[in-house]
């Protein structure tokens, strides 16, 4: 893979080296309702990206785009590029796959969403979908993604049993660990621990830290600390569009837009 | 993905959406399997009983001679038995949705009924006319007769008419009973009021479908032993002299749509079979109407919904 | 003006509640009295037929002539004949009604869902004494085209029309409890970049197990218990066969077959059918316990 890596994109690809994905002019209905208007950003290679703003403004829209989750209902409509580097494709593209791109993008969903299924085939599904058969490699595989996702410890001894045996966090830490066996590109995180209590949510937050290193990050939350604890780069949306996006700390420090500077001090509304 | 190319990844996808088509394929061919023998179903019957179809057909008795046979006594006697079935099942269901919906409270005797009403869902109808042998009219002395019968078909479709209820009356939200309690409503008014009016075309959707299963139903009906070879009808429910009204044709003997199907069936001469085209066609015209009334009633309640 | 009425407990009022309830408990207990009569009357009139006969003998006897001289009192040929009907009913309704089932609740697009849901549901409706007629009159002669050997009665041609008479059951049953599945499951599987069939048969069919099973199992009990459609292709002779090419009798169809003469009441005769619709409760009986232990045991919270 690393030669395809260093291939025929090298030279296109050099000024952006550091970017995993460039969003340019996306906009997003749903049938005639504009919810996305016209969003430009970027995601930094192995770095964790935020969104934030309020209920409504079209951050989970705009996340769901990226694996193409709105395909799966009639009457959405994509305008504009999402490019994923180093392929340098446009995932909006109708000649790309969705499938292809939710095998490359994986998702962490709002509500922990555990298959009822062991918590070892939960963990194998993406690679079963991917037709691998080997017991070896499973194992390996699923033992690595429960690793990564700080939930071996816990599980080993059960992984045989039903996934609704596990606690809320377990669950949602069990999603990341199947999100995260087929080694993903990118990982989605829809407002991962809205459902969740703190401790499980800080035990969430320390492994997002964690997993920077291995694979880029773009997290949806609500929630204003949680932004400012896990991500290296935040994003303010409202109403469909990105107000300002920048590294964490000046957005949270000196906001340069009025409207962010509001919604982060809670003068918004 | 690092440890797999692109290439393997697309060979995988192309071969799982190949299996996506294939079944999209089968699918669709499974649908029309149901669909395409009910189309040969009523074709074949059409072919067969359409030319039968007259004015003659409905207003005579049957008969040996196939030609001049009708269904005068079948469609009276379908139409005498399912008055005692709605007249049986349709307060008693409903009845029983309202007390297993808002009277109930969660014990073991509810607990008991609940079940009961599923697994009578699943009891054969045989078993039923079984009961009906015994139960009405031998014990009761009902005789072979159209009470017996109507009887008999109310206890069968009493589970469908319950849950019918009860799913009609779960639908209206607390806040309408909360809104006629605190207005100083007492239970009964609650229901009467309020609770039955909004969920009657739920009911009439239910106590429809249960009276399409009814007309139907023939398994039962022979089994109380009913006449298959009826050439009059019962006595008329309306007299001349006072007081108007008469109850002597629920003792009467009688016979059905289905029965009279069946019988014509089971001869071996063609012309007989021919008759049995035609009975069936309007059997099946019958069954099919209210059916698609009753689906058509629950579309418009959906569409309608308020809450 | 009038007086403002004094505010109180009405006793006249508490008494019509409590009398409405009472009569509303007994409409819902008649179902239970249905439930006990039904035992209780297949049960007395057994226990006669079981004096004359021995349980050794209904359970072991391979023939079933109770109307002739020499009679003989063996239930097999009888319970052959019903399980041979509906293992055929079974191969066409549970294969067909669960890939319906899949195909409209994951496949199919909105309008065609609208469209064959009513129709699949009409199919249910239609009187089973027309399927029989179907059944004699047309699938046999077809049949016969194919193995000419095929009787004008046959098993496998009144089970060829029962499994596609119970196709919708079964279809319309797992649909629902496909569609129960919640949509963030499915979801979940084409984030991992599952397809459609992938995600239906790995996540949507185990998510639905119970409810699927469940359908199956009314599927069976409706094999069993269906009367009419074996009456009129199977023939009503009992025939110990387990070859779906022959005639045979179900249990239901010789309970016809009696009723259809005039036995007297009382007789042993009379007994018999009592004594087979028994057996034929307590066969739909046990797929009923058995679907519900299934479903106890597999079901999933959401």
């Amino acid at each position: 893979m690393v030669e395809n890596l260093a291939g025929e994109n090298s030279t296109v690809d050099a000024p952006h080296a550091q970017y995993k994905s460039e969003v340019r002019n996306l906009s997003f209905y749903y049938g005639a309702f504009s919810a996305l208007k016209n969003v430009n950003m970027m995601l930094h290679e192995k770095k964790v990206t935020a969104l934030i703003g309020p209920s409504g403004c079209g951050k989970s829209t705009f996340l769901r785009c990226f694996n193409r989750m709105h395909d799966l209902y009639p009457g959405n409509r994509y305008v504009g590029e999402i490019i994923l580097h180093p392929d340098n494709i446009n995932i909006l593209s109708r000649d790309v796959d969705p499938i292809e791109v939710r095998m490359r993008i994986s998702m962490v969903f709002q509500k922990p969403n555990p298959f009822p299924k062991s918590i070892y085939e939960n963990v194998a599904y993406g690679l079963r979908v991917r037709g691998v058969r080997q017991r070896a490699v499973l194992d390996e595989k699923v033992e690595e993604a429960l690793r990564g996702a700080a939930l071996w410890d816990e599980a080993k001894d059960r992984l045989n049993q039903p996934a609704y045996n596990l606690s809320g966090g377990q669950q949602q830490r069990l999603c990341i660990a199947r999100a995260l066996a087929t080694d993903p590109e990118i990982l989605l995180f829809d407002e991962p621990t809205s459902a969740l209590d703190p401790i499980a949510t800080a035990s969430i937050e320390e492994l997002i830290t964690d997993l920077k290193d291995k694979v880029t990050i773009l997290i949806v939350t609500h929630n204003m600390q949680q932004a400012a604890r896990v991500s290296d780069y935040t994003a303010y949306m409202y109403l469909g569009e990105i107000i300002e996006f920048d590294v964490t700390d000046t957005i949270f420090i000196k906001p340069k837009n009025k409207q962010t500077e509001d919604y982060i001090t809670g003068r918004f509304g | 993905m690092r440890d797999k190319n692109l290439g393997e990844i697309r060979a995988i996808i192309a071969r799982h959406k190949l299996w996506d088509l294939i079944f999209m394929i089968v699918g669709i061919f499974a649908l029309m399997i149901a669909v395409l023998t009910f189309m040969a179903l009523f074709a074949h019957m059409l072919i067969d009983g359409l030319p039968r179809l007259s004015w003659d057909f409905f207003t005579s008795f049957p008969s040996r001679r196939p030609g001049s046979a009708g269904i005068l006594s079948a469609w009276v006697g379908t139409t005498l038995v399912m008055l005692v079935t709605a007249a049986a099942a349709v307060p008693m269901g409903i009845g029983a949705g309202i007390y297993l919906e808002e009277y109930a409270s969660k014990n073991i005797i509810t607990e008991i009924i609940e079940i009961n009403v599923t697994n009578l869902a699943g009891v054969p109808s045989i078993i039923y006319g079984l009961l009906a042998l015994s139960l009405f009219v031998h014990q009761f002395g009902f005789g072979q007769s159209i009470l017996s019968a109507g009887l008999a078909l109310a206890l069968l479709i009493l589970p469908v008419v319950i849950v019918a209820t009860r799913e009609a009356i779960r639908a209206i939200p607390v806040v309408i009973r909360e809104g006629a309690y605190a207005l100083g409503a007492t239970k009964w008014q609650t229901v009467s009021d309020h609770l039955l009016p909004y969920s009657a075309a739920g009911i009439l959707t239910g106590v429809i479908i249960g009276l399409a299963r009814a007309i139907g139903e023939t398994a039962p009906i022979i089994t109380i032993g009913a006449l298959t070879f009826i050439a009059f009808l019962p006595p008329s429910p309306v007299k001349a002299e006072f007081p108007f009204v008469s109850f002597e044709w629920l003792m009467a003997p009688f016979t059905v749509m289905p029965i009279q199907m069946f019988n014509w069936v089971s001869r071996p001469e063609e012309a007989f079979q021919i008759n049995a085209a035609a009975a069936g066609l309007v059997l099946v015209v019958m069954t099919l109407a209210m059916n698609a009334i009753a689906i058509y009633l629950r579309y418009r309640m959906r569409k309608n919904l308020k809450w | 003006m009038t007086q403002p009425k004094r505010l109180g407990y009405s006793y006249r009022r508490h008494l019509g509640e409590r009398f409405i309830e009472a009569l509303l408990f007994l409409m819902a207990f008649v179902s239970v009295a249905i439930t006990i009569a039904i035992v209780a009357m297949l049960v007395k009139e057994s226990i006669v037929f079981f004096e004359h006969v021995s349980l050794w003998e209904f359970f072991t006897d391979t023939e079933w002539t109770p109307l002739f001289d020499n009679a003989h009192y063996g239930i097999l040929p009888l319970i052959s004949g019903t399980v041979v009907s509906s293992s055929v009913a079974l191969l066409v309704a549970i294969p067909l009604g669960t890939i319906t089932a899949i195909y409209l609740s994951e496949f199919a697009p909105f309008a065609v869902r609208e469209m064959a849901k009513p129709f699949l549901e009409l199919l249910g409706g239609v009187p089973t004494v027309v399927y029989g007629y179907f059944a004699l009159l047309f699938v046999t002669p077809l049949l016969q085209k194919i193995f000419p050997e095929l009787p004008g009665f046959s098993l496998l041609s009144a089970g060829l029309v029962m499994g596609i008479m119970i196709i919708p059951y079964v279809s319309s049953m797992a649909e629902d409890a496909m569609r129960a599945v919640p949509m963030h499951l499915r979801e979940g599987s084409y984030a991992m970049g599952a397809t459609r069939f992938q995600t239906a048969i790995r996540v949507v069919m185990p998510g639905a197990f119970s409810g699927i099973a469940a359908a199956y199992i009314l599927g069976i009990s409706r094999a069993v218990g269906e009367t009419m459609v074996v009456a009129i292709a199977a023939g009503m002779q009992p025939n110990l066969t387990w070859n779906p090419m022959e005639p045979a009798a179900t249990i239901t169809a010789y309970i016809v077959q009696v009723s259809l003469g005039d036995l007297p009441h009382g007789s042993i005769g009379y007994q018999t059918i009592f004594a087979a619709g028994l057996t034929l409760l307590l066969l739909t009986l046990i797929f009923n316990i058995i679907g519900h232990v299934l479903r106890k045991r597999y079901r999933e919270v959401y």
